[in-house]
């Protein structure tokens, strides 16, 4: 019976300043064992913990999409003990990730269909993964059209800019940037998230919602998806808990009698619906 | 299975000895002032007139602190697998305590290894009831003070002699070629069966669960909890005490480089037990955490495992500080 506890040893291979505070950083892992990196298979909406030996573990979702098989991407804000530790590291430094937990994106479900991902701020992660995964050359033509609501507080606070410079050069996402304000160099659109999908108005017609950010723009981001025709199944939510094992046995990340780490972090709307709301 | 013997109340020092000499042998003893389970030096250590011991010797399985690894930098060490244990003296609530612990450790979509090693390494010897406690309802939630299921062998007070019964073969191969004990007439069972009705007798139903699961189901907004936690003083030791309460922490320390990895009891009575980092608590108060115990145990265990997560051992009443009773809790959830 293997351990799993035991987390696989990873190498930082790269890290990225992602905003202009330098509070939020993606760090690129590279397995140290083939063997790890086989059995690490997950699939976009999954997490990991990240675990700094002597300082202890935090639960992070992936960020990078499932097709890169060579490397792991986590981006991580600097918040507490951990995440803190973890921002002192550098390129070729070492650290531990067991894993994959959570049930992730319905992939299944979700290909044939039109896509909505609706996210704000920093909790773009799990969400850049999924649309990094559904553009991969192999994966597009099993989905039908993506469209992308991405906004921050301000353009220094957008995360993955390269990505969205790269995204913005393709035909075949639509792509919405947005910034609660802008500074002297921003062009691009400025208004709330949910204000930008009710402009932009993406049809509900075989489509899901995906929503991540922050508990202020998913409460009025949600509105407007009912608006639009969003029935609860079809939109999607991550959550995320205060939670230690990822397993559900350490009692803390449960919503009524659902783990947000085993049974979640993604849930339909109709499903937080009919839980208790503790969360 | 083997049949019954008989053990004269004077032989079980002599017994012990032999078995400690083959196995680390944990049983009831006086310690620190109480009453808890640890391991015998000496067979005539053993306290098997105790009828509660002051925690469960869920420890031996789970215990309250114990190292998940060890590191030096990268370099990971697991701990070394357990020793063969034998646990004499269970009382039957305590080892159908075990059944809920499996069903959340061993029979999951990750079975802990830890957890699992150190059952399968433990013969479990167990010591039906006489006298019950005051506190004891282990009849209102499915038990019965010489139920057996967790244990491999069950002793029965007759007196001046035990009567052991062997439940599994792990059972009868520690004990059924014991030199100390010999075959039971049927007038030693027909003193076991009169021992086990005068038992239960002494129980007299406390709580009235029949249906508690769906009720439940429907009171999570409802203020009953503001009321029953007005008292509560979120010490936590209704849970630590508790043979069926897992929730734990996982800490590190280390010295430089060097240390370990600790996987710690926690509780969900204390308020950092859900505190995010971003300052958000999904349960904030003392009423949404005296509410996810009593869910826990008495409904979200039972939808999602299909066990009750109480054995009614009545340790978090003996230790309340403030006198909560469970029992009048689950009660009065009833009649809301």
């Amino acid at each position: 019976m293997g351990n799993p506890y035991r987390p696989y040893p990873a190498v930082i291979r790269k890290t990225i300043d992602e905003n202009d505070a330098k509070d939020i950083r993606t760090f690129r892992f590279a397995f140290r064992d083939e063997d790890a990196k086989e059995a690490f298979s997950f699939r976009a909406g999954q997490f990991a913990e990240l675990s700094l030996f002597g300082v202890g573990e935090s639960p992070i979702g992936i960020a990078s999409s499932p097709m890169d098989r060579d490397y792991v991407e986590f981006t991580v804000k600097r918040m507490g003990v951990v995440t803190t530790a973890l921002h002192r590291l550098e390129t070729g430094d070492s650290i531990g990730i067991r894993g994959p937990y959570g049930n992730g994106f319905p992939m299944e479900e979700m290909e044939g269909t039109n896509i909505v991902v609706v996210a704000g701020g920093f909790a773009f992660t799990t969400l850049r993964s999924l649309t990094n995964y559904i553009l991969h050359p192999d994966n597009r033509d099993r989905f039908g059209e993506l469209t992308v609501i991405y906004g921050a507080r301000e353009p220094g606070e957008l995360i993955y800019k390269y990505d969205l410079d790269r995204w913005g050069k393709r035909d075949d996402i639509q792509l919405h940037v947005t910034v609660d304000a802008g500074d002297g160099n921003w062009t691009g659109l400025v208004g709330y998230v949910p204000t930008v999908l009710g402009d932009v108005s993406p049809s509900a017609e075989n489509a899901f919602a995906v929503v991540c950010g922050p508990p202020v723009m998913i409460r009025f981001s949600l509105p407007v998806l009912e608006k639009l025709g969003f029935p609860p199944s079809r939109i999607l939510n991550s959550l995320e808990m205060r939670m230690k094992c990822g397993m559900g046995h350490c009692g803390r990340c449960n919503i009524g009698p659902l783990y947000v780490c085993k049974d979640g972090p993604v849930f339909t709307l109709e499903q937080l619906q009919n839980t208790t709301g503790e969360y | 299975m083997m049949d019954a013997k008989v053990i004269s109340k004077d032989k079980i020092p002599t017994l012990l000895d032999d078995l400690i000499e083959r196995f680390h042998v944990w049983a009831p003893m006086a310690k620190d002032d109480l009453f808890l389970f640890d391991r015998l030096v000496s067979g005539s250590e053993a306290r098997l007139d105790v009828v509660n011991t002051k925690l469960s010797p869920k420890k031996a399985f789970f215990p309250q602190s114990e190292i998940l690894l060890a590191f030096d930098r990268m370099r990971i060490e697991e701990p070394p697998a357990p020793e063969d244990l034998v646990l004499f003296g269970v009382r039957p609530c305590d080892a159908a305590s075990l059944l809920v612990l499996d069903k959340v450790f061993r029979t999951s979509e990750f079975p802990n290894p830890y957890y699992s090693r150190r059952r399968e390494a433990t013969c479990l010897v167990g010591i039906g009831c006489n006298t019950p406690l005051q506190t004891c309802f282990c009849t209102d939630v499915g038990g019965g003070p010489f139920h057996t299921p967790g244990l491999d062998v069950l002793l029965s007070d007759l007196g001046d002699r035990y009567l052991m019964e062997f439940l599994t073969e792990k059972g009868e191969q520690l004990l059924g070629d014991t030199p100390y004990a010999e075959n039971a007439s049927d007038s030693d069972l027909a003193d076991k069966e009169r021992v086990v009705r005068e038992a239960e007798r002494q129980i007299t139903p406390k709580a009235n669960i029949e249906g508690l699961s769906e009720r439940l189901d429907g009171l999570f907004r409802n203020p009953v909890w503001g009321f029953l936690s007005e008292t509560c003083l979120g010490c936590g030791v209704c849970t630590y005490s508790c043979p069926t309460c897992h929730c734990f922490d996982i800490v590190d320390e280390a010295e430089g480089s060097v240390g370990k990895r600790f996987r710690i009891w926690d509780s969900c009575q204390y308020p950092l037990f859900t505190h995010h980092s971003s300052g958000h608590n999904p349960r904030p108060s003392g009423s949404a955490r005296m509410r996810q115990r009593v869910m826990h145990k008495f409904h979200y265990l039972v939808e999602n495992v299909g066990i009750l997560g109480c054995v009614g051992c009545g340790r978090c009443i003996r230790n309340c500080p403030v006198s909560i009773d469970i029992r009048q809790v689950l009660n009065r959830i009833m009649d809301n």
